[in-house]
């Protein structure tokens, strides 16, 4: 079957199975391996992406429910901020902070971030909590991690 | 570099964590915190880890493993129904080499030979590799093994089979007890737990047409994976190379367990003769790989009545799981921390290791001290309870002091802060005031209850909340004559193209290798970093400089590196008249070509430990590490909530204060996790929690609020005084969040972790509801000498 949808900004096809993970769609077939399998069953949120402005498990998701959707992962982050050779500034607090270690959570966490931010939230430490819960990470136990978001929230980053 | 007395707080960083440099700072210090090096890769999405790498033609590789925890190997039997041609099938009788995961012991296969016996669940016996993923997965179930069960061994103490064995003696044991006043006695005991980084294994063997494999994949140190590869698949040096990719976290798993991956990865490429992608899946990784070591630790300790120690007898049992790995010197690490940082004139510690039918254990972030001292902690709170004395006062009393003598024999010559992060840690937290405060409210809630020595309370307490505090050492780089055994090589080169290059073999998995080094000999040379490469972590490239593990890499190497780039400059500007090298590297790498200094480990001066006898300096140096965690307990459900952690680190030398902080938070909280929710549960030697839905790790609310104190008290063997970072926090977080768990509800959680049911059950046999004073429950073996 073939499936059409959004992906930062651009037009993709894909002649798939419809219960093809998005994860491997995006992974695989439109070779966005920005986007990390870290457990394949919605536990870590790894593979979080933006779909329609909500953040989802991308290993959770099949593609026949992303048909005629907008998704946004990793790499459409700082589309714009890239061309001119930057980073947005969610990845500079990340970067300044040292909320990203090993990396591999990362994408993830960014999604969930900027899904929060762009949903309004704001600097509060609580809040910021709730809203990575979904996002697991072994190496920085979190602390600067939430201080990247906050900064970025009060737009000191 | 004797030890100074603590300044007052001097910095205070932008995230907030102080700096508290005893007196004078060590030459060379370099104090800005450069960006992260490959930050920017990994928050585009653009850095390669190994499963996102395309490799065309690749197939895919998958292990066939063992269901049983203890059997004969009779037979492989493929399904004679199904088409077996299109997919390679690898065994024990398609190795070129040695069917040995090389390591310490030739104790493990690479796969069960058929004859040979199956030791534990998940155990590797056949290999499979298709072209797509959905055929390994429909073919998988058709392979079938015949076995004849074997009778398994589960405990420890049980197993006849032993890794390894330590004894320390320190002075006269019985003379110790008899000059005590009181003597207390306890069990500790602490279970597996899973390293967890977020990548999972993964290897891609990729062969050559000169019948080499080149092996790209996630580790930590790609030598032990060429060793490996040399000696099971017979290949030459040249023939197998080993490349690292990003790597997705390690925290000690990623040391040992990646050899066995790329074994199976090579062994199916050279059958295929093809690419080979071997991406383990978590619920793969949880199963098969290694953890760290379950303990079981008792301890006798006699004690005069104002505090001083006069005797520790320590037993440590560690299960090492079906084969050897590391098990030797994760004891041995655990066994020489075992008594904690405090002096005592008499000391036995006796420990062992056992083989169970249970999946390996192997190296975890601690390497065997976060067990011991666990134990260890836990039992000096129980005796400061019995002696009605604060646990910041008996560690006072206590802790090892410039010139102390450890139970190895070993004389602390120079930098020790137990003091110092003790007095930091309980300063900061404020932490005598928080216990007056805890008692004030436990008391209060005395006599609140309606059912007599129940759990349940009426009164509008739902929690409690308490405080803890824990103090810790940790021996700076590899135990005894590791590093002499080791002889790293690091090299720093000035290239022909004016370009500085860093070659070493340690990896970056998050901890900021590829930063530090640069930033290191960047300062070293007075050039800036820009002008510093890090060269790959390919065994074609770079020369063993040991292995990326026991928090070596700062210390040891980064103090290769800092010596290779005094000799390189020093070099340089004898060419140029003693011009300063920043101004002539240029210039002198057109005119005169590459200049590479090789630097070679020397034994630290004065440092001599006989394994013999286990006595010695067991490290050049140690860490010293202070922990207090404020918690509230739920007294309806027993779940804990660790609201803050404030965690006191001396590493020697702060080389990049966010790094280390991250460092300090990251391991603080998987201590938080070992105390209170990780856990791996057993049946028939088989993890029963070998997924993410099962097995917990801390999330965003988990995680308490960790405020980092860094302490640098320097270490005069290393050009720079590091002595390394990575596990220090690791050792002290889980006995402060049960000591506070006690002071929260006056049980004594003595298994980790400290589930709500354990911490139930403590409470409704607690003889009392408040602060436990006087002998508890489990306080039986108490006695008064």
């Amino acid at each position: 079957m073939s499936f059409r949808f959004l992906v930062n900004g651009a037009p993709a096809e894909v002649e798939v199975p419809g219960m093809r993970r998005l994860l491997d769609v995006l992974r695989e077939d439109l070779g966005l391996t920005g986007t990390k399998e870290g457990c394949g069953e919605g536990e870590c949120g790894a593979c979080s992406v933006i779909l329609d402005g909500q953040v989802v498990d991308a290993c959770l998701v099949p593609i026949c429910q992303v048909d005629g959707h907008i998704v946004r992962t990793v790499e459409g982050l700082s589309l714009a901020a890239r061309e001119r050779g930057a980073l947005d500034a969610l990845q500079e607090a990340f970067l300044e902070r040292g909320a990203a270690q090993c990396g591999i959570c990362t994408p993830g966490m960014l999604m969930a971030a900027r899904a929060y931010l762009d949903a309004g939230g704001g600097a509060e430490e609580g809040p910021i909590r709730e809203a990575i819960a979904g996002n697991l990470c072994r190496c920085t136990g979190y602390t600067k991690i939430v201080d990247a978001i906050a900064a970025t929230a009060s737009g000191e980053a | 570099m004797p030890t100074r007395t603590l300044t007052p707080v001097i910095d205070r960083g932008t995230a907030g964590a102080l700096v508290v440099t005893p007196g004078e700072v060590a030459a060379g210090r370099a104090t800005a915190s450069p960006l992260r090096r490959e930050g920017p890769a990994k928050l585009t999405g653009l850095a390669k880890y190994t499963d996102d790498l395309v490799f065309p033609g690749a197939w895919y590789g998958l292990t066939i493993r063992s269901t049983e925890a203890h059997a004969r190997l009779v037979a492989i039997e493929p399904d004679p129904d199904v088409d077996w041609l299109s997919v390679v099938i690898a065994t024990a009788a398609d190795i070129p080499g040695d069917n040995v995961v090389s390591l310490i012991k030739d104790d493990q296969p690479m796969l069960v030979p058929v004859g040979g016996e199956i030791q534990h669940h998940a155990e590797p016996v056949a290999l499979l590799a298709a072209p797509d993923r959905e055929t390994l997965r429909r073919l998988k179930g058709h392979i079938r093994l015949v076995t004849e069960p074997l009778p398994p061994v589960f405990d420890p103490e049980a197993s006849d089979h032993e890794f390894s064995r330590i004894q320390i003696l320190h002075g006269d044991l019985d003379a110790g007890f008899e000059a005590a006043d009181v003597i207390l006695e306890g069990e500790y005991r602490v279970g597996h737990q899973e390293q967890l980084y977020i990548e999972n294994q993964a290897m891609i063997a990729v062969p050559g047409d000169d019948g080499g494999i080149v092996i790209h994949g996630s580790m930590q140190c790609p030598y032990y994976i060429h060793n490996a590869m040399k000696r099971a698949l017979k290949l030459s040096s040249v023939e197998a190379r080993v490349i690292q990719e990003e790597t997705g976290g390690g925290f000690g798993g990623k040391e040992e367990y990646p050899s066995i991956v790329a074994l199976h990865a090579a062994l199916l490429a050279l059958k295929a003769k093809r690419p080979i992608r071997m991406i383990y899946d978590r619920h793969e990784d949880l199963a098969a790989t290694t953890k760290r070591h379950p303990a079981i630790i008792r301890h006798r300790t006699g004690v005069k009545r104002d505090g001083t120690l006069v005797a520790q007898d320590i037993e440590v049992v560690m299960d090492g799981g079906a084969y050897c790995t590391l098990t030797p010197v994760v004891l041995s690490r655990g066994a020489i921390h075992a008594a904690g940082p405090y002096r005592c004139p008499n000391v036995r510690i006796r420990a062992r290791a056992t083989r169970t039918n249970t999946p390996p254990n192997g190296a975890f972030r601690g390497f065997g001290a976060p067990q011991t001292q666990f134990a260890a902690e836990t039992h000096l709170n129980r005796l400061a309870e019995r002696l009605r004395l604060s646990p910041a006062e008996l560690r006072h009393r206590n802790a090892y002091r410039l010139g102390d003598t450890t139970p190895t024999g070993q004389v602390l010559r120079e930098s020790v802060a137990a003091e110092e992060v003790l007095r930091m840690a309980t300063d900061f937290s404020g932490f005598e005031a928080g216990r007056a405060a805890t008692a004030r409210r436990a008391a209060e809630r005395i006599g609140s209850g309606t059912i007599p020595a129940g759990a349940l309370w009426t009164g509008t307490d739902r929690t409690a909340s308490g405080i803890g505090l824990a103090l810790a050492w940790h021996g700076a780089g590899f135990t005894g004559s590791g590093e002499v055994r080791l002889a790293s090589v690091a090299s720093v080169e000035l290239a022909a193209d004016g370009r500085i290059r860093i070659l070493t073999a340690q990896t970056e998995m998050g901890q900021g290798t590829k930063t530090i080094f640069p930033q290191m000999v960047a300062a070293e040379l007075g050039v800036p970093i820009d002008s510093v490469d890090y060269a790959a972590q390919d065994t074609a490239e770079v020369p063993d400089s040991g292995p990326t593990v026991a928090s070596r890499t700062a210390m040891v190497v980064g103090g290769l590196c800092i010596q290779a780039a005094r000799r390189l400059k020093a070099e340089v500007e004898v060419r140029h008249a003693g011009q300063p090298f920043h101004e002539v590297f240029r210039e002198d790498a057109a005119s005169h070509g590459a200049t590479r200094i090789d630097q070679r480990f020397e034994p630290y001066p004065g440092a001599e430990f006989d394994e013999e006898t286990y006595t010695g300096d067991a490290y050049p140096a140690f860490g010293w590490a202070a922990a207090v965690a404020s918690v509230d307990v739920d007294l309806d459900t027993g779940e804990v909530t660790v609201n803050d952690v404030v965690a006191v680190d001396d590493v020697g030398k702060v080389i990049h204060r966010v790094m280390c902080e991250g460092q300090v938070e990251g391991g603080t909280l998987q201590a938080v996790g070992y105390a209170t929710i990780e856990e791996i549960k057993l049946e028939d030697g088989r993890y029963l929690n070998d997924r993410l839905a099962t097995y917990l790790i801390p999330t965003s609310l988990d995680a308490p609020r960790i405020h980092t104190v860094l302490v640098e008290a320097p270490y005069s063997g290393v050009p720079h005084g590091a002595k390394g970072v990575g596990e220090l926090p690791m050792d002290v977080a889980a006995p402060a969040v049960v000591a506070a768990i006690h002071d929260a509800v006056g049980a004594w959680i003595t298994e980790l972790p400290a589930t709500p049911e354990k911490i139930l059950a403590a409470l409704h046999g607690a003889p009392t509801r408040g602060r436990a004073v006087g002998p508890g429950p489990d306080d039986a073996g108490a006695a008064a000498a």
